[in-house]
């Protein structure tokens, strides 16, 4: 029996509720909504209300509503306060439309009254006597920073590791990067670092920034005046929800086809073909990760066919023979179309040999991004996601594909663009990471192998979001173990006693961790000490969304119990250590670690994003409300903040000389390492990826129980036949096995999935599927996530749990 | 005195932890001041009508018979599965009905026989109603709300209640 509310009255905001701006912090698209808050004992009527609507008659299709999901009691300033978070039907980014994620919002703010996320973090907590328990922020900072001065004046900076977010949105955004970005990369030049989601600390786009092309050049608007929407490696409708409803679909009513790139059968094909028609419809169907071949043989077609914008290339792309030799840092090389053509060109044949899809479709699909209309330029915009950037070859195949964009004139201009859809949202505000090199360190294989002494974590659980992470837990949680027992054995003594002891575990092959984060998370479980941040909502927050449109996100609730903004613990963190430094007698080091007296995150905005963008002000933000201004701010004038619609109108590139690169994107086949012996060996591919309902690791929503009632275990969509044949049934929990570990899913049948293709869910707390991903990256520590292998067999029939819900097929029915 | 406070207010998180936040009128019923106005009782559960839709001899297996509950603008369905499920009532514990707004938009959803589950052609959510009405895959936050029904002895088939907030509105009785 499914999840019911039992809930079928809620509270009316009054006219005079406060109201702030919110720019839904979970995924890139940044929907915007209205945070209304007002008294416990106040409320509106049917007539007069916040809303401005008869509350009194039934709201027509699309209407203003309140879902129960979207109110709740929270703390402001102290007191409880009823709280109503509704889609904004003037943000032009989802007019209106919530998604399953953002509508969420409020329902998981932490609520004591309600009992709402009481999993949150509350106060910081220290390992003490077998247990963690909590202490002041004082006590935690102070041995957070005297360990950590220990190990780096002892040793060096390269003894801390440090896992940070780079994101926008939940608890990242322009503030909480520069926090963190100051303190690890001014104050200190910390070269072993990595991001929230892989194990190193460089670029996912990297070949179309060295080509001179910013991954996020157009603007969402582009998909309503284009002709032609290409789709790699992404599922919109799914992931980026109201990118795909509020401006795909337009665009596809607007007459634009749809191409798609993806091994299996998903929601976004399914709707593209109820909107555009079939007939308009193109899925490439390609053999997983030979995506690069196929782009090769649609730009060899588009060349032959003399459809590439000559005067573009001409004016605006680099003419002469190659401008960046293939090296170490750079694993394809860059240059003229011509160069590239020379590794790039492949026949029709030959291509369809190696992806799988007839060489008619590849020749239809050149036409449909690339053909003129009526002499004209066709309009094409293309997107990509994760299905490339986390698949095989990162950097030639994003080359290969952005190199297409570039040879039709497509970039910079309207209705085109090549851009990555996103996960969550940008909000990147660092000094230089240059120090880190490239490639970068592979932290993870680092963390393994038994360096590194000291660990701080900011928002990543790499439990749940890395690769070959079966092995990474066991090493992890055993050198952490070291020093829980270190400190142990230390309990009862002094603070000096308690930090000899702790330094001289990591010296002996510990680990010191310590976790930011807004709840306990799974790689928080080894830590020694966990720092109670809060997020969106809790403290303004500025970010930009995938078309780079820039909001400030207002405060409009307190940060559960004591915890703090990101930006502010950092520079608690730096202000101890610049202490614990100066009573080692490292008078000059302590110095770097001035700068930090900020009292709100405010303050960090201004210190770091603010110095960048001298024009752009909270004030002047929070006037611009959801809509924003588009990125980069070029001025103010009228009263407003002046954007930018699109990168490269002018048709000048991001390189040294202003011309654009294409990417020699040769076809090697399989580049990781172990991905084709993986292959050979075992039964299923393994391909992960995300569901709408759940935002990232699950980590607010594993404490909800909409969510939860609808799957209760990470699921894993498989063929019924091959179901069949190892005799599962819908819901029974199987293992997924191979020479990386194991992991464990709920099947779900998919009588789309090709046989012996699977898709599991992916960071799911239940069941990571990490956990047999291989360590094969590429030359830049790209984990090429997508390309697991592994044999499955069913260990359980389905839990009552699994027996109560549905496993109908996700694909809407027409009739 | 004080342990009473504390009672009443344990009470009252308890009412409003999860359950059912009927909030509206709590806040006044403490103690006035003779000379004002007595504050207007109001019962912390919604009143719904009880509404016949239909004798269970008029339901036909797979076939949703349209309905409208609590109140003409509110459409529904009552849909007879064939086989037993939970809140499943009538003499085979098979009829369920359901609101056909899409708790996402209001969208007016669409029936599908093939596989018994309701279909939103606006942003393409759907509900299993062979699974209490639970979203398959869509945007709304919500499944899908289902009506509580009554069968008296002649078959007579009467909705009485809700599980959910109905799209568009702030109480289900307006």
């Amino acid at each position: 029996m499914a999840y019911k509310r039992q809930i079928d009255r809620l509270p009316i905001p009054p006219k005079n509720a406060k109201v702030h701006n919110v720019t839904c912090h979970y995924c890139i698209v940044g929907c915007g909504y209205k945070a209304y808050t007002w008294a416990r004992n106040a409320q509106g009527t049917a007539k007069d209300n916040a809303f401005g609507v008869d509350l009194g008659k039934q709201q027509a299709a699309d209407g203003t509503w309140m879902a129960p999901s979207m109110y709740n009691v929270v703390k402001q300033d102290g007191k409880d306060v009823h709280l109503a978070v509704v889609p904004d039907q003037k943000c032009v980014v989802n007019s209106g439309l919530g998604s399953i994620r953002g509508a969420r919002m409020a329902e998981n703010r932490p609520s004591k009254v309600t009992g709402t996320q009481q999993q949150r973090l509350s106060d910081p907590l220290v390992w003490r006597n077998g247990v963690m328990q909590p202490t002041s922020w004082n006590d935690a900072l102070d041995l957070v920073a005297q360990v950590t001065a220990r190990v780096v004046s002892e040793g060096s900076e390269d003894d801390l590791v440090v896992s940070m977010f780079d994101h926008g949105g939940s608890a990242g955004g322009y503030e909480n990067t520069w926090g963190t970005g100051k303190l690890y990369f001014e104050s200190m030049k910390i070269k072993n670092c990595r991001i929230h989601n892989r194990p190193a600390y460089n670029s996912e786009v990297h070949s179309t920034r060295d080509m001179g092309i910013g991954e996020l050049n157009y603007q969402y608007k582009d998909y309503e005046l284009t002709d032609t929407i290409m789709i790699v490696g992404a599922n919109p409708l799914e992931t980026q929800t109201n990118l795909f409803l509020n401006h795909m679909v337009p665009g596809m009513r607007n007459g634009a086809k749809v191409i798609v790139v993806e091994p299996r059968r998903t929601v976004t094909i399914n709707a593209a073909e109820e909107v555009a028609g079939k007939e308009n419809v193109l899925h490439l169907q390609i053999n997983t990760g030979t995506d690069m071949a196929l782009f090769n043989a649609i730009l060899t077609e588009i060349v032959d066919k003399g459809w590439v914008d000559k005067d573009f290339i001409a004016k605006s792309t680099f003419q002469s023979g190659i401008a960046q030799p293939e090296d170490a840092a750079h694993p394809a090389a860059l240059g003229s179309l011509e160069e590239a053509l020379k590794a790039c060109r492949v026949s029709l044949d030959e291509a369809a040999g190696i992806c799988g899809v007839a060489p008619t479709d590849i020749t239809k699909a050149a036409a449909w991004i690339a053909e003129p209309i009526d002499g004209a330029r066709r309009k094409c915009v293309t997107a990509y996601e994760k299905g490339i950037i986390w698949g095989n070859d990162n950097y030639r195949t994003i080359g290969a594909l952005v190199n297409i964009g570039l040879a039709t004139g497509n970039i910079g201009r309207e209705g085109g663009g090549v851009c990555r859809l996103g996960g969550h949202q940008e909000g990147y505000y660092r000094p230089s990471d240059a120090h880190v090199g490239r490639p970068a360190a592979y932290v993870d294989r680092l963390l393994i192998s038994g360096r590194g002494k000291v660990h701080h974590i900011w928002a990543c659980d790499h439990y749940k979001t890395t690769l070959n992470a079966a092995k990474f837990k066991q090493a992890h949680k055993r050198r952490s173990d070291m020093v829980k027992t270190a400190m142990d054995n230390a309990a009862g003594g002094t603070r000096e006693e308690l930090i000899d002891a702790i330094v001289g575990a990591v010296n002996a092959g510990g680990l010191f961790v310590v976790d930011v984060d807004i709840i306990r998370s799974q790689i928080g479980e080894n830590a020694h000490v966990i720092l109670a941040a809060c997020e969106a909502s809790e403290m303004n927050l500025t970010s930009m969304n995938g078309e780079r449109r820039l909001r400030l996100s207002e405060k409009y609730m307190d940060p559960f119990g004591n915890s703090k903004p990101d930006c502010l613990i950092a520079a608690g963190i730096a202000q101890s250590m610049e202490r614990a430094l100066r009573d080692l007698g490292k008078g000059a080091y302590a110095d770097q670690f001035k700068g930090y007296d900020w009292k709100t995150e405010e303050d960090a905005f201004m210190d770091g994003y603010n110095k960048g963008n001298p024009a752009v002000t909270y004030e002047r933000l929070r006037s611009m409300g959801n809509n924003g201004v588009l990125e980069p701010v070029v001025g103010f004038e009228n009263g407003k903040l002046v954007g930018t619609e699109r990168l490269y109108s002018n048709g000048e590139f991001g390189t040294g000389d202003k011309k654009a690169r294409f990417c020699v994107a040769g076809w090697r086949g399989w580049q990781a390492a172990g991905k084709e012996a993986e292959q050979k060996k075992f039964k299923f591919w393994i391909n992960n990826g995300r569901a709408n309902i759940f935002w990232q690791n699950q980590f607010l929503d594993q404490d909800n129980d909409f969510v939860q009632d609808r799957f209760p275990f990470p699921f894993i969509e498989m063929n019924p036949d091959d179901m069949t044949e190892m005799g599962a049934s819908a819901g029974d929990l199987v293992e997924l096995y191979n020479d990386n570990g194991a992991t464990q899913a709920m099947a779900y049948p998919t009588p789309t999935a090709r046989r012996g293709e699977t898709l599991m869910v992916f960071g799911s707390p239940a069941g990571s599927q990490g956990n047999i991903i291989n360590p094969g990256v590429n030359e830049l520590v790209l984990p090429d996530y997508k390309h697991t292998w592994a044999n499955i067999r069913k260990v359980a029939d389905a839990p009552e749990s699994a027996k109560a819900i549905s496993f109908k097929s996700k694909e809407y029915l027409s009739s | 005195m004080s342990g009473c406070s504390k009672l009443v207010d344990i009470g009252r998180r308890q009412f409003l932890r999860r359950g059912t936040m009927a909030a509206a009128g709590l806040a006044t019923a403490t103690v006035m001041p003779t000379e004002q106005a007595e504050a207007a009782p109001a019962n912390a559960q919604i009143d719904y009508p009880s509404n016949r839709l239909a004798n269970v001899a008029d339901v036909k297996v797979n076939e949703p018979m349209d309905i409208e509950y609590p109140d003409a603008d509110s459409p529904g369905a009552l849909i007879k599965l064939g086989q037993a499920v939970e809140g499943g009532v009538g003499p085979d514990g098979d009829i369920v009905a359901f609101s056909t707004l899409c708790p996402h938009k209001g969208w007016g959803l669409t029936y599908s026989s093939k596989d018994r589950a309701y279909n939103c052609p606006g942003h393409f959510s759907r509900f299993d109603v062979e699974a209490g009405g639970q979203q398959v895959w869509g945007h709304a936050t919500q499944n899908l709300p289902q009506f509580t029904l009554r069968v008296d002895e002649k078959g007579d088939i009467y909705a009485e209640g809700a599980s959910d907030l109905i799209f568009g509105r702030p109480s289900n009785v307006l």
